[in-house]
């Protein structure tokens, strides 16, 4: 442990200038900040949090069609928790947690099967799931669409929003705002796709990727392998998390995936839309397709005025540099998804980082 | 009583409702003071300060592995009273049951708190039954409120708390919340975490009569250790900093944490103490604790310090450090 921190401190002078490593992965953001971990860094390197929240990235018009529909008599909303809270634009008024409150048909559940199982039970109703969340949960939304098929079950529908994250850490890459000299992969997404998809990254932006786990030891380790390679003047792809992440991938769990969805644009709070980052539920299942078979409209929406969770989603601000930020926006009550959701930045930021009244 | 299940017409205050108590509830707590069975117990007082507490029972699903919404009835107030250096003496016991509870489960429950209070010496007093409609509740709900007689000279509280103070607590922690969470419907998963629910009195006597200078006792419950040590740091204006390494967490409790997103420090107990003590009395405290069953795991598991004024931190297993904060939201609602 404490070796590790002084080969990062080693290399970190090694390097000499000031390096920006980006996490991309909710998981990791909760994990530094539980752990402490940017506190043992060497004041030249610095972790930030990038888009990595599922809940955060999740458009504002999204969260908006969601409302309108959970209010349509018949409508049985399901959905994962983090959710609920999320507010959406102030014309829409609320969040699912509030529509709940007023009595329109909200539910948790702990998985897409769940859903299946409401929508069995409850043949009246039209039960909806949020699909909302990166390639670790789409093969579960897409597992729960081809059981509803073969089931024959014609009342489960999923509002698709899922999306996919090489595109926006490229896209991160394009901005000039940011400056990005290596990248923390996701460990539970690479599970699923492998570390080869991080590859182009490499090879086209020469920025260093290493896939991590989620321990704070897993990511110091990663830390030092970025920091080796921006020493060495490398740009690889390597995997510290290799005890569940391949090059490979789950290739079931792609097979899923591709036999449900395809790829498709998607928009993203903070960056807007980001060609081929986003899965759309095919036309083979568009039976299950909320937005078409059930006609949802996805309008233009505002976020409340202010809110700049956008920027912390890029990482370029730091929560604390939101006006809104400890004052408007608290956990108690959230202006932007990132003070909402277990996984947001600010929500971390907050809970366990800040400025202690002394 | 041959019905299988409880009906309306148990809650209606007529024959049926004569029959529920008579036959089920007084045969199971019978003493001199509830036996009248007078709109209120009378009850005679000798010490000059007696600790008066209340809480309601709505846990979901009401049996589950280590216990069942009856003893946590008991234990739950029962200890609200001990950690005040309270000796719990007398408990009022509300129950709103759901028309169609199976009679058999309400009997189990009623054998349940019946057990609970012989063990941890209190007498169920006074009583009242209710029945709502089906749907109107889940099965049953229970209130107690509860009344102790101080038996420490040092007033205990949360604003008692001083810089010096060890923290002390008598075992492992979350696993009544996550026991309750194993057995929910909807995210159901296999472990073999039982509820730590237990009564407290006898071990918080044995630390009590360990002659050390306790400043403040808490049982962590709802909010788990993360709400006791938010709110002493703010009624005692200190600092608290906890040591994660010395944090007893069992593997299958942190294995369902990381499983669910949720932070063990948060999850409730049922069967804790976590006690704040003169530094220099520590030892004393823990091997009072040792001695007994409840508290052979006891560890001293941080200290209490000047600064930073109403904050408690957490000394991570890596050397950095973060707040302890609680959840806002409805992480865990029903859990007690």
């Amino acid at each position: 442990m404490n070796a590790l921190v002084s080969t990062i401190n080693e290399l970190a002078r090694r390097v000499g200038r000031d390096v920006r490593l980006m996490e991309v992965c909710g998981t990791h953001t909760m994990s530094a900040f539980r752990s402490g971990l940017r506190q043992l860094l060497p004041s030249n390197v610095r972790l930030i949090s990038g888009p990595g929240c599922p809940v955060c990235v999740t458009d504002t018009n999204y969260i908006d069609a969601a409302i309108a529909l959970c209010r349509r008599p018949g409508v049985m909303m399901t959905t994962f928790g983090d959710l609920v809270r999320v507010p959406g634009s102030p014309s829409a008024g609320g969040s699912l947690e509030r529509e709940r409150a007023a009595g329109a048909g909200v539910r948790v559940v702990y998985s897409p099967t769940d859903a299946v199982a409401l929508a069995r039970d409850n043949p009246a109703k039209q039960v909806v799931f949020l699909g909302v969340g990166f390639e670790t949960t789409a093969p579960t939304v897409a597992a729960s669409i081809v059981q509803a098929a073969k089931d024959g079950i014609r009342n489960y529908f999923v509002l698709c929003a899922h999306k996919t994250m090489p595109r926006a850490m490229e896209a991160l890459l394009h901005d000039r705002e940011i400056k990005i000299d290596g990248f923390l992969c996701p460990g539970h997404v690479s599970v699923i796709t492998g570390a080869a998809i991080y590859r182009f990254i490499c090879e086209k932006y020469k920025i260093p990727c290493v896939v991590a786990g989620f321990e704070a030891l897993d990511m110091l380790k990663a830390i030092e392998m970025l920091l080796a390679q921006i020493a060495d003047g490398r740009a690889e792809v390597e995997i510290e998390y290799s005890r569940s992440v391949n090059e490979r991938g789950n290739i079931a769990a792609q097979k899923l995936l591709a036999e449900v969805f395809e790829e498709c644009d998607a928009g993203w709070r903070g960056f807007g839309n980001i060609p081929r980052s986003g899965l759309a539920i095919r036309a083979k299942y568009a039976q299950f397709d909320a937005a078409k078979s059930l006609g949802v409209k996805f309008e233009a929406a505002r976020p409340h005025p202010g809110c700049r969770c956008g920027d912390v989603l890029r990482g370029v601000i730091t929560p604390p540099e939101c006006k809104l930020y400890g004052k408007a926006c608290t956990p108690t009550n959230p202006v932007g998804p990132c003070m909402v959701s277990n996984e947001g930045t600010c929500a971390a930021f907050f809970k366990y980082d800040r400025k202690a009244a002394t | 009583m041959e019905r299988d299940r409880i009906l309306l017409a148990h809650g209606g205050g007529g024959s049926l409702t004569r029959e529920l108590i008579e036959e089920l509830f007084l045969p199971a707590f019978d003493n001199p003071r509830l036996r009248p069975l007078e709109d209120s117990a009378v009850l005679s007082l000798k010490a000059q300060n007696y600790a008066f507490t209340t809480d309601s029972y709505v846990v979901k699903p009401y049996f589950f592995p280590g216990g069942d919404i009856g003893k946590l009835a008991v234990c739950g107030t029962v200890n609200d009273l001990a950690v005040q250096g309270a000796r719990p003496l007398w408990l009022s016991l509300g129950v709103i049951l759901e028309e169609g509870l199976p009679l058999a489960d309400l009997r189990k429950i009623v054998a349940s708190i019946r057990e609970t209070a012989v063990e941890a010496g209190v007498e169920i007093v006074t009583g009242d039954t209710k029945v709502v409609e089906r749907g109107k509740c889940e099965g049953i709900y229970i209130n107690t409120a509860g009344i102790g007689e101080i038996v420490t000279p040092r007033r205990l509280g949360v604003a008692e708390v001083r810089p010096g103070d060890a923290v002390i607590v008598n075992g492992n922690l979350g696993e009544h919340g996550v026991a309750v969470l194993s057995r929910r419907e909807g995210i159901a998963f296999h472990t073999s975490v039982v509820s730590d629910c237990a009564t407290l009195w006898q071990l918080v006597k044995v630390v009590l009569d360990a002659g050390a200078e306790i400043h403040a006792m808490r049982d962590p419950t709802r909010g788990g250790l993360a709400a006791t040590v938010c709110d002493i740091a703010r009624a005692s204006g200190v600092g608290i900093r906890l040591q994660e390494t010395a944090l007893p967490i069992g593997r299958e409790v942190r294995g369902a944490c990381d499983l669910l997103g949720l932070d063990p420090l948060t999850i409730a107990n049922e069967g804790k103490v976590v006690v704040f003590c003169r530094g220099a009395d520590a030892e004393r405290v823990l091997s009072a604790m040792k001695s007994n069953a409840l508290g052979r795991h006891a560890c001293v598991i941080g200290e209490v310090m000047e600064k930073p004024v109403g904050v408690a931190l957490l000394h991570t297993v890596i050397g950095g450090e973060r707040i302890v904060d609680v959840p806002t939201g409805e992480d865990l609602p029903r859990i007690c």
